[in-house]
């Protein structure tokens, strides 16, 4: 199954902020979005999600255009990992991550047994199966950003979609969220994320697109876009790469 | 930092019980809890109770609407306030928050105004309360926004203000010796004036609204997330937010257009309910109605007998809820930061 933007304006009803851009992600590849502030990242990622109607232009979802989808169904199809945020009311982690049962649901119905299996079985996959019970405010940003994910796969998407799932991680957790972003892709879904680190990108895509001031400049493997040149011109700064003799992986620091 | 749901609601049906036999005991005329049941259980099993006929009548005629009521209205008041506390993901929010009770209020001094008879001032403000609640959603809608939540509380805010200004101007013209003291004691809330025929319209219309929110309370949790979050869950925001409003403005206009305005009540009970089961809508909405009905029975006698005049209930929610709210606000805070 694929989720097809074809020739993309992106926007909101007083601004367009992308045009003439085409994406494409498949069930099982990992696919990085990186920008610079304002590029137009999160409008796309909207656009994608169907939160954002394209201004020109169609996003399909498998065979039909994404807004012949219900909310519902959409749901049930593309998950989204919103940024961390701490929320207004002390909700348990177990209520959380079942809040992602919802579109599986009716208007008027609770989590079902089997509701609460599956949101059990994806506190676990993540380890985080001991929090059940602990009030969502009260747990660590890294805590969060798990249980945001656990939420999603508790969707049963095919496809996840993740803002920034590392910028308010410490480095320990951004290395536990890009080894799980690899494995959601090994079980078959298709995952976007957006990130400020080409390195992330490096680690955890299959592929990378590059977006400047709402334009394309560059979309394909992680190893043959992501560059020296491509990032120097892509961020409009002086960028090093370094190259571990050992292991001959690659990473970029800026400046 | 488990919560089960045993502990809390038991308290809150403790504080409704309690709030019932004060109301009923306490007042000019004290009733023995031994009179009060007699006369109750006579009631229910249809015999005649061993018990002095002024009793009776002050436990059935007297007491018993205005008691009802009470527990009718401060159940509405807390549950209305609880939906729009999770609705507009706010924990500062009241029934009042788009309009509702400066709407009422417009329709009832109006009403006034008008020398109309007592249950077409009811009926003024019930309408008044709705049409303010509606005009607040159709101009919010028109303006396209990101923030459909933002708009919408800000407009509540603007038409508030304007129908305030209205109340004034019919307050300035009406008649100061006969309509403005009508007004004014309508506008501080009473359930002095409560009649027996009262009650079943109070009664049908809390429970219809309560009853629309609690077969939406999983997706009200839902809604209590970011907009965005929720629709990405699979929630159709728009349609399922006019229900909301739309029962918990019919639960507010129908006890203020029964007791006049009375605040706090569904500001304070929704953060209480809150402290005892948490904030999952299925436990929080029946637990906020049974302390909301109790709390305010408990206010209510006190209007009734702790001066020699009664004193308005708006003053007296006020002067009790506001040091508890601020207690509140120090003692409560990480339970929704």
């Amino acid at each position: 199954m694929n989720i097809e933007g074809r020739d993309l304006a992106i926007g909101y009803p007083d601004r367009t902020v992308g045009r003439g851009l085409d994406v494409a992600l498949s069930t099982g590849e990992v696919l990085a979005l990186l920008g610079p502030n304002g590029s137009g990242k999160t409008t796309l990622l909207k656009t994608l999600l169907g939160l954002l109607r394209p201004k020109a232009g169609e996003v399909r979802l498998g065979d039909k255009p994404l807004s012949d989808y219900s909310i519902r169904e959409r749901a049930r199809v593309i998950a989204y990992v919103p940024q961390v945020h701490i929320g207004t009311f002390a909700f348990t982690v177990e209520a959380v991550v079942q809040m992602g049962r919802t579109a599986h649901g009716n208007l008027f119905s609770r989590p079902s047994a089997r509701d609460r299996a599956v949101a059990q079985s994806a506190l676990e996959r993540f380890g985080i199966a001991a929090l059940a019970n602990r009030p969502y405010t009260m747990i660590s940003g890294g805590e969060r950003q798990l249980v945001l994910l656990a939420r999603a796969l508790a969707q049963e998407p095919k496809f996840i979609v993740l803002d920034e799932p590392t910028a308010s991680l410490d480095f320990g957790n951004q290395g536990k969220v890009m080894n799980e972003i690899r494995d959601l892709a090994k079980s078959g879904h298709g995952v976007l994320f957006t990130t400020h680190d080409p390195n992330h990108a490096l680690r955890a895509a299959d592929r990378a697109y590059l977006l400047r001031e709402g334009t394309r400049i560059a979309d394909g493997p992680v190893a043959a876009v992501l560059n020296r040149e491509q990032l120097e011109a892509l961020y409009h700064t002086t960028v090093e790469r370094l190259t571990d003799p050992d292991s001959r992986a690659v990473a970029f620091l800026p400046g | 930092m488990t919560r089960s749901v045993g502990p809390g609601l038991a308290i809150a049906i403790g504080v409704l019980v309690a709030g019932l036999l004060l109301a009923f005991t306490v007042g000019r005329y004290p009733v023995s809890l031994a009179d009060l049941f007699a006369v109750l259980l006579a009631k229910a099993t249809g015999h005649s109770a061993d018990v002095a006929p002024a009793i009776q009548s002050v436990v059935l005629q007297v007491r018993g609407p205005r008691v009802l009521a009470a527990a009718l209205v401060g159940a509405a008041l807390a549950v209305a306030g609880t939906a729009f506390q999770g609705l507009f993901r706010n924990p500062l929010v009241s029934p009042d928050i788009l309009g509702a009770s400066s709407g009422a209020a417009l329709g009832a001094v109006t009403g006034i105004f008008f020398s109309l008879s007592v249950l077409a001032i009811q009926a003024f403000a019930f309408a008044g309360g709705l049409l303010a609640v509606a005009a607040v959603y159709v101009v919010g809608s028109v303006v396209s926004a990101r923030d459909p939540i933002l708009v919408l509380v800000l407009t509540g805010v603007v038409v508030g203000a304007l129908l305030g200004a209205g109340v004034g101007l019919v307050k300035y013209l009406a008649d100061p010796y006969n309509q403005l003291p009508a007004m004014t004691f309508w506008l501080l809330g009473s359930l002095a004036s409560v009649n027996v025929s009262d009650l079943l319209p109070l009664f049908g219309l809390v429970a219809l609204g309560t009853a629309v929110l609690i077969a939406l309370r999983w997706r009200m949790n839902v809604m209590s997330l970011p907009e965005e979050e929720a629709r990405s869950l699979g929630v159709a925001t728009g349609p399922l937010r006019i229900a909301i409003v739309a029962a918990a403005t019919l639960t507010t206009s129908a006890s203020v257009a029964t007791a006049g305005i009375i605040g706090w009540v569904g500001l304070v009970v929704p953060h209480l309910a809150r402290s005892l089961v948490g904030p999952d809508f299925a436990r929080l909405l029946p637990t906020a109605a049974i302390l909301g009905g109790g709390y305010l029975l408990v206010i209510d006698t006190l209007a009734r007998t702790a001066a020699e005049v009664e004193i308005p209930l708006g003053i007296l929610t006020a002067v009790v809820g506001t040091p508890f709210f601020i207690w509140l606000l120090t003692s409560m805070q990480r339970t929704w930061s």
